[in-house]
């Protein structure tokens, strides 16, 4: 009898009486969700807002936003850096990245997290070394609380995702809040139309 | 009405003036008040020690004691809470069963039961701090607890505000344990003290001339903490300030 | 195995006056955050309600899930393994680790992996374990244990990081400036991430409909250590077990809610399959948990989602700190699954609580914690784990009780009134009592005998 054997074996044994599962459905936000409540959450949660600018030039508002930069790497078409992820072998290569450029998949209203896979961050460990993130966020693609993003299971399929709320942070000493803890010290989220549809479902039209 | 008046026993032995209080308040109210003579404890010391077979016996005297009564009202939220949710060191027999389900906290007899609505004779012109024992409070639900979001109610402010003169102070910790846990008192003795010398102080700091309870256990032990802090504060049970003690 | 004396701890938690009051006044900070996060959903309690509920229904049927969790984990690529017990979980680790060469090991906070005691056992087979988590590396540089499941460091202050730092890591011992030390640590654990030949995590949760494991971080640790090494070890006890990524948004909305007073960890991460070139290994682990789950009168203690919130609310731990307990899981939670591990060393636990029941209204999950602790304390009772001297007092207060005589001799004197106080009391740790408390003062007669002077009634 192996270890996995006995374990069953005595789980079994012991379960107590069979208790219903209930149903969750119910508890979303319903209808879709006001970006303006997303930006909130995130400020709350530490991240920024950044404005696109008018002309749509997002590199150039990446540039402007750390304008110290030396290494930008982009997982997006949509901004330009100097550091490609194609040409990354191990992901320890991206330690020296000041700035990580990603489009999120979609956003949640409720907390301000935007979600990211490996389809996304083209390497996962992007969003961990750069010292600080920009994420794209499409705000027809935010939906109302967690409920509703945990409702779409496709959703889930990546080997790899992460909710990122903010930026890395920790409160272990005496309580007081430290952004960068290990990983990224800011977030920025700018909030501009994009991405290429099939990861996540835009958020239903308003009736009428 | 006919009630029955348990004493616990260390009201008994500490504090008569808080059973005397109970005794006359009820009768002031029209109860016909009975005082088995027999009676002795609840059993909840042995039974919160774990010792349950030590605890039987008493246990057994209690329903005896108060078998034949509708209502059993006791001044002491911790020992009835005992009564009602943990007497099962016995055989449960309909007697046992009926016992326990008829015997009540003062405040929620007072509240619940007779539903009073006016203390005429009541008069107490001092700042109060009111504390509710725990076991009053999260297992009687004699009041709204902190940790769970809700309208605000309370049994005890209920009746306090019917009381000429009195106004409230509240401490920044108001539902927070006092420390006193029974044989935790001495077997716990650091943290107790610790908890009941934090409670006093947040009373005293909030303004409180008096604090007020429902549960005499607690003030003993508050009591002690303040004497041995040197603190002004000084301790009165409700059903002395429902029945009319001006201090 | 020596009994944990929680009060001799707790007394010297408390003569550190400025440690004990932070303490006390952060963790009941965290506290009142729970409570307006809370507050701000009028759904809370449904949703304590269906996560209680989610959480009974797959331990009821935990077997079905873990095989199911298992196919989906293979199917996804993962490795599988099953550990019995913590000697088993800590030769696994180190034989998937030795068979990958790994000597390096960067890992994420888990309780589970300190309830294993897995640190030790490595490091005495030649691997070099860097805790990543800011309060788990500091503890690991101090050479002690975590304190609390979620804060590990929390009863330390600013100087005894600053000093902790400076023997370990070259810091400046006079600078205890918070986002210094923060700092320091980050420059220092990051070349760790960057050359970690394996990295490792708990996990808060594991989604049987998928093979998914959760991980729940602030500081991006995880994160770090899953995604740079080429090879992942989980380690997830039995009982994390979640039915549907649906009922995660049950349990990501109420954990950090309950243990921090934030809407979600700032990193919430999901780990279903390794990266390709990558291996990810997966130890399910037993050690006293299938043996609870036939515990009638405790089972419910398998819910717990590790938030932490029973420990924030709970005054005695708050004033006693979570190494008093002598335990990986401490306060409410630990005083009711301590004794699982051994009776004997922690029978003192489920007596360091007033059962005010405060930690019940917090739980996420709506664990009977407070009802438990009382329940513990008759099973210690029965199997002679008392201390002699309560044993005594008990037996000796349980005669005296059931006696009315008896029972007034103790309290009576001749007419007089009491000049001593009933023996369960006295019994031998009355000067427990007037230590830091004055002693009730005897009235001059008792309630009965006043009854029976002014109202004349005998029966």
């Amino acid at each position: 009898m192996s270890s996995r054997d006995d374990i069953l074996a005595q789980v079994r044994r012991n379960q107590p009486p069979a208790a219903a599962l209930p149903s969750v459905s119910g508890f979303g936000a319903g209808g879709g969700a006001n970006p303006d409540e997303f930006k909130a959450a995130l400020a709350r949660m530490g991240g920024r807002i950044a404005d696109a600018a008018a002309d749509g030039d997002l590199t150039a508002l990446v540039r402007k936003l750390f304008p110290d930069a030396k290494v930008v790497c982009s997982a997006t078409p949509e901004v330009r850096g100097n550091r490609t992820l194609r040409a990354v072998g191990a992901p320890a290569e991206l330690d020296d990245v000041d700035v990580g450029v990603v489009r999120a998949a979609f956003g949640v209203a409720e907390t301000g997290s935007v979600w990211l896979t490996e389809a996304e961050l083209g390497v996962n460990a992007l969003a961990f070394l750069a010292q600080h993130l920009v994420v794209l966020l499409d705000p027809e693609r935010i939906v109302g609380n967690m409920h509703d993003a945990y409702r779409d299971r496709v959703r889930f399929d990546a080997r790899y995702g992460v909710f990122l709320t903010g930026p890395s942070a920790t409160a272990d000493i005496e309580g007081v809040l430290i952004h960068g803890a290990q990983g990224i010290r800011s977030l920025t989220a700018v909030l501009v139309p994009g991405g290429d549809g099939n990861r996540a479902p835009r958020r239903p039209a308003k009736p009428g | 009405m006919k009630a029955a008046l348990f004493v616990p026993c260390y009201i008994d032995a500490f504090f008569p003036e808080v059973a005397i209080a109970t005794l006359e308040l009820l009768e002031r109210l029209g109860v016909e008040v009975a005082y088995p003579l027999n009676q002795t404890c609840c059993a909840q010391p042995m039974a919160n020690s774990g010792c349950h077979e030590d605890a039987a016996a008493t246990e057994a005297l209690f329903v005896k004691n108060f078998a034949k009564y509708d209502y059993v009202v006791g001044p002491s939220g911790s020992c009835v809470h005992h009564v009602r949710e943990n007497l099962t060191a016995i055989p449960q027999t309909a007697e046992v069963t009926r016992v326990r389900r008829n015997t009540y906290e003062l405040v929620e007899f007072l509240h619940d039961v007779l539903e009073v609505d006016a203390l005429p004779w009541a008069h107490f012109p001092h700042k109060v701090g009111l504390h509710n024992g725990c076991a009053s409070l999260r297992a009687l639900r004699t009041a709204k607890m902190s940790e769970i979001a809700g309208p605000a109610f309370s049994k005890p402010l209920d009746l306090l505000s019917k009381v000429k003169g009195i106004r409230f102070v509240t401490p920044e910790r108001p539902d927070e344990c006092c420390g006193f846990g029974g044989t935790f008192s001495v077997f716990e003795e650091p943290v107790s003290a610790k908890m009941g010398y934090d409670k006093v102080n947040d009373h005293h700091s909030a303004g409180a001339e008096y604090i007020v309870s429902a549960d005499m256990s607690c003030m003993m032990h508050q009591k002690g903490c303040a004497e041995r802090l040197g603190l002004p504060i000084k301790f009165i049970h409700i059903a002395q300030v429902l029945n009319g003690a001006r201090e | 195995m020596k009994r944990i004396d929680h009060a001799e701890a707790s007394s010297q938690f408390i003569k550190a006056t400025d440690h004990m009051d932070f303490h006390d006044k952060r963790l009941w900070d965290l506290r009142k955050k729970r409570d307006r996060v809370s507050e701000a959903l009028p759904e809370w309690q449904d949703l304590r309600t269906l996560a209680s509920a989610i959480k009974e229904h797959t331990l009821t049927h935990l077997a079905a899930y873990l095989e199911e969790f298992e196919r989906n984990a293979i199917a996804n690529g993962a490795h599988v393994h099953w550990a019995k017990d913590a000697a088993e979980h800590n030769q696994v680790v180190f034989d998937i680790l030795s068979a990958h060469g790994a000597r390096t090991l960067v890992k994420a906070k888990s309780m589970l992996t300190d309830e294993c005691d897995m640190r030790p056992f490595l490091e005495k087979r030649g691997i070099e374990v860097m805790e990543t988590d800011l309060g788990e590396r500091i503890q690991q540089l101090d050479d002690e244990p975590p304190s609390h499941i979620v804060v590990p460091a929390v009863h330390k202050l600013r100087t005894d990081v600053a000093r902790v730092f400076a023997d370990t890591i070259g810091t400046d011992r006079k600078n205890s400036d918070v986002h210094y030390l923060a700092e320091s640590q980050r420059q220092n654990t990051r070349p760790y991430f960057l050359k970690a030949d394996a990295g490792m995590t708990g996990a808060n949760f594991a989604v049987a409909e998928t093979g998914t494991l959760v991980v729940c971080t602030n500081e991006g640790n995880a994160d770090l250590s899953v995604n740079l090494p080429k090879l992942y070890i989980a380690s997830v006890g039995i009982e994390k077990m979640i039915p549907r990524i649906e009922h995660l948004g049950v349990f990501v909305r109420m954990l950090s809610r309950s243990a921090l007073g934030s809407p979600i960890t700032q990193m919430t991460s999901h780990f279903r399959a390794p990266r390709e070139g990558t291996e990810m290994h997966i130890v399910l682990v037993d050690n006293g948990r299938s043996e609870r789950l036939g515990m009638p009168d405790f089972w419910y203690s398998l819910k717990c989602i590790r938030c932490g919130a029973c420990m924030n609310t709970c005054p005695v731990y708050r004033r006693s700190g979570g190494l008093s307990y002598g335990a990986t899981y401490s306060g409410p939670i630990g005083v009711i699954i301590d004794p699982t591990f051994n009776l004997r060393k922690y029978s003192s636990l489920p007596f360091a609580s007033t059962l005010n029941g405060s930690c019940t209204n917090v739980c996420p999950v709506k664990i009977d914690i407070h009802d438990q602790i009382y329940k513990w304390r008759r099973v210690i009772a029965e199997r002679h784990q008392l201390p002699f001297v309560k044993q005594e007092a008990m037996r000796a207060a349980g005669k005296i009780l059931a006696s009315p005589k008896l029972y007034r001799a103790a309290v009576e004197t001749a007419g007089v009134g009491v000049d001593y106080l009933p023996r369960f009391m006295m019994y031998s740790r009355l000067n427990a009592w007037g230590r830091q408390r004055e002693v009730p003062a005897a009235p001059p007669y008792t309630f009965r005998q006043w009854y029976l002077k002014n109202r004349g009634k005998k029966k």
